[in-house]
C-alpha cells in the first residue's frame, strides 16, 4: 500500500471494508461515519436550520447590532438594517460601519403578501414568515435546548470513541505550510483525494470541522447564554469575556453568519465530490472509495 | 448586489428567462415550505410541546440562581446617554392625570391578597424605608439594552411589612396604564415568584438617574426585577397582590405580554 501522505497513517478512519468486486483495484465500501456522528449530524442540521430562521425572526424585532455594555436606538450601531419610507414605498438600506447599501427586496424592505413591507430579513428566511417575536423565541429556545443536548452528546461521544483524536486532529506534517498550501490549491482545482487518501479527512476538512465543532458552535451557545439576564447574574464572567450583552448579541450574529458560510462551502464540496457517495456515508455510514491497482 | 438596478432591454435573453423560471420555482418551493412552517407555528399540539422548553429553562435557571446572585452593577460612566422608554409613555386614565397633577401626593400603593396586614402606602412612606440604589442593565425582549440608575425600596421590605400568609407563591403587580386599550383586559400587569420578589435587587423604584422617576418610565413607582427581561419591569405600579396562582387573572398567563404569547419566565 502506498499513498501520498505517510504521516497520516496515525490518523485513521475506521477501516472496516465492505469488499465488492475483484481484489485488485475497483470500488470498496468503507465504514466512514460512526452512528454517533451520523445521528448527531442530522439532528444538528435540523436544529441549525430552525435556529437560523427563528434567529432571523428575533433579529427582525430590533435589526441593529452594537458593541459594548449597552445599545439601543440612540446608540451607534455597527450594523443596522433600516426600513425607510420614501415616495409612499418602503426602501431597505443596510448600514455596515461607514457603508450604506441599498437592499430593497432582500433586507429592510421585502415582499409580504405582494407588497413591500418593512422587515429586516425577508419572509422566506424567517419562522414564522410573518412578524411574531413571541413565537420566534418559543421555537428558538426549544431547538436551542435540543441543539445543546445534541452537541453535548456529540462532544462526549467523540471523546469516548476517540473520534476527535483519530479523525479530526491534524498531524504536525499536515499543518506544515507547504502541505496546507498544496491542499488549498487542490481544493481550488477541485482535485479530491482518491484511493487510500480518501479514507480519511484531508487537513482542510479537519480544520473546518474542528473550527465548527469546537469554536463556532460553542460560541453560539455561550454568546446566546450571555444574552440571558438570569445567567449573567450567576456568571458575570460571560459579560467580561464577550464585552457586554450587546457585544454578545453581535458575536452571536457573526458566528451564525460564519456558520452559514461554512454550510455553503460544505454543501458545494459535498456536491462536487460525489453527492450520492457523501450522502450515503452520512446516512448508512458507508463510503465508496476507488482503490488503485495494488490496494490492500 | 442591488436589486433596484434593472437592466432595461427590448427583449428577454435566454439567461433572463431561465433566471425568471428559476426564481418562480424557488419562490413556489419556498412558499410551500414556509406555509408548512407557519402551519406548524399555529398547531396547538406543537405549540404545547415547544412551551415545555420554558419549564426546562425556568427549572434550570432556578437551580443556578437559587443562591440569589446579584445582577452586574455598573458605574456612572456606563450609563446610557439616552434611556429610551418603551410601552406606555403616559397612562390615559383621569385618575392617573389627577395623581400626576398633585405630584403624586395622593398616590397610595395597595398591598393585599395573601398577606397578614394589607397596606396602603404613600410615596413618602415608601421613601422613608431603607432605600437601595443600583446601576443595572435593562434588557428588552426585542434585543436592545440600556443602563440606568435606579433608586427605590427593596420589595422584600414591603412584603415583610405586610407579612405573607401561608400558600403565597406569586407577587402580582397591577398597573395604571392600559397598554392593550380594550377595557380592563388591556391593563398592564406582571407577576414574579417569591425567589425574584425577595431578591435583594428587586426594587419598587421611585427614582431614576438621580431624579424622580419620569412619567415615561413609570412614575411614580415601577418594578425592577433585574434578572429578567424588560417586560417584567412593570411601570405605573399601583397595587401589589400576593396570591397562590395568577391563572384567574385576565388571560391567565401572569402578565400583559404573557397573555400575548411571551414566556412568563423571562430570564432569557
Amino acid at each position: 500500500m502506498s499513498h501520498a501522505l505517510p504521516a497520516m497513517t496515525t490518523a485513521r478512519m475506521p477501516s472496516r471494508s465492505f469488499r465488492r468486486g475483484p481484489r485488485a483495484g475497483g470500488r470498496v465500501l468503507v465504514a466512514r461515519h460512526s452512528a454517533l456522528v451520523r445521528v448527531t449530524h442530522w439532528i444538528n442540521v435540523f436544529c441549525f436550520s430552525l435556529l437560523l430562521m427563528t434567529g432571523a425572526q428575533i433579529f427582525n424585532a430590533h435589526p441593529r447590532l452594537y458593541w459594548g455594555q449597552y445599545g439601543a436606538d440612540n446608540d451607534p450601531a455597527w450594523l443596522s438594517v433600516d426600513s425607510l419610507r420614501s415616495a409612499g414605498q418602503w426602501r431597505g438600506v443596510v448600514r455596515l460601519g461607514p457603508l450604506t447599501i441599498e437592499s430593497t427586496g432582500l433586507l429592510g424592505a421585502s415582499r409580504e403578501n405582494g407588497a413591500l413591507a418593512p422587515r429586516g430579513f425577508p419572509a422566506w428566511l424567517t419562522i414564522p414568515s410573518y412578524q411574531d417575536l413571541a413565537a420566534g423565541r418559543r421555537w428558538h429556545f426549544f431547538f436551542a435546548w435540543l441543539f445543546a443536548i445534541n452537541g453535548a452528546v456529540y462532544l462526549l461521544g467523540g471523546l469516548v470513541q476517540r473520534h476527535f483524536r483519530r479523525d479530526l486532529l491534524p498531524t504536525r506534517a499536515e499543518l506544515a505550510p507547504s502541505h496546507l498550501a498544496q491542499e488549498v490549491v487542490d481544493h481550488a482545482k477541485l482535485h479530491f483525494p482518491r484511493g487510500e487518501a480518501a479514507r480519511r479527512y484531508n487537513v482542510l476538512q479537519k480544520l473546518a470541522y474542528l473550527g465548527v465543532a469546537f469554536v463556532l458552535l460553542p460560541m453560539m451557545v455561550l454568546t446566546g447564554l450571555t444574552m440571558s439576564p438570569g445567567l449573567d447574574s450567576a456568571f458575570h464572567v460571560l459579560l467580561d469575556v464577550f464585552g457586554g450583552r450587546p457585544s454578545a448579541r453581535s458575536l452571536h450574529f457573526i458566528c451564525a453568519s460564519l456558520l452559514v458560510a461554512f454550510v455553503v462551502v460544505h454543501l458545494v464540496m459535498v456536491l462536487v465530490s460525489g453527492v450520492w457517495n457523501n450522502l450515503r456515508s452520512m446516512i448508512t455510514g458507508r463510503y465508496a472509495i476507488e482503490t488503485e491497482g495494488d490496494a490492500q | 448586489m442591488n436589486p433596484n438596478v434593472r437592466f432595461r432591454s427590448g427583449r428577454t435573453t435566454p439567461f433572463q428567462a431561465r433566471r425568471r423560471w428559476l426564481t418562480a420555482f424557488a419562490a413556489g418551493a419556498g412558499s410551500i415550505a414556509l406555509a408548512g412552517c407557519d402551519k406548524a407555528v399555529n398547531n396547538a399540539r406543537i405549540d404545547a410541546t415547544l412551551r415545555s422548553a420554558e419549564k426546562l429553562t425556568y427549572a434550570s435557571q432556578r437551580l443556578i440562581l437559587a443562591h440569589q446572585p446579584l445582577a452586574k452593577e455598573y458605574g456612572e460612566r456606563d450609563l446610557s446617554p439616552v434611556f429610551r422608554p418603551n410601552g406606555s409613555m403616559m397612562p390615559s386614565s383621569p385618575e392617573y392625570a389627577r395623581l400626576l397633577q398633585g405630584g403624586f401626593a395622593d398616590f397610595r400603593l395597595q398591598v393585599h391578597g395573601l398577606v397578614q396586614r394589607p397596606q396602603s402606602l404613600s410615596l413618602a412612606q415608601l421613601k422613608a424605608m431603607r432605600p437601595r440604589t443600583q446601576i443595572t442593565r435593562h434588557d428588552c425582549v426585542e434585543g436592545w439594552s440600556a443602563i440606568g440608575k435606579w433608586q427605590g425600596v427593596p420589595l422584600s421590605q414591603v412584603l415583610d411589612l405586610a407579612g405573607l400568609k401561608p400558600g403565597a407563591r406569586y407577587v402580582i403587580f397591577h398597573c395604571a396604564d392600559n397598554l392593550g386599550g380594550d377595557g380592563d383586559a388591556g391593563l398592564y400587569y406582571e407577576s414574579v415568584d417569591l425567589l425574584d420578589a425577595y431578591h435583594p435587587q428587586t426594587l419598587l423604584a421611585y427614582g431614576m438617574n438621580g431624579k424622580d422617576l419620569p412619567v415615561a418610565h413609570g412614575a411614580p413607582l415601577r418594578l425592577r426585577v433585574e434578572r429578567q427581561l424588560g417586560y417584567k419591569q412593570a411601570k405605573y405600579v399601583t397595587r401589589i397582590e400576593v396570591a397562590d396562582s395568577f391563572s384567574p387573572l385576565n388571560g391567565g398567563h401572569g402578565g400583559f405580554w404573557e397573555d400575548r404569547g411571551y414566556e412568563w419566565y423571562a430570564g432569557i
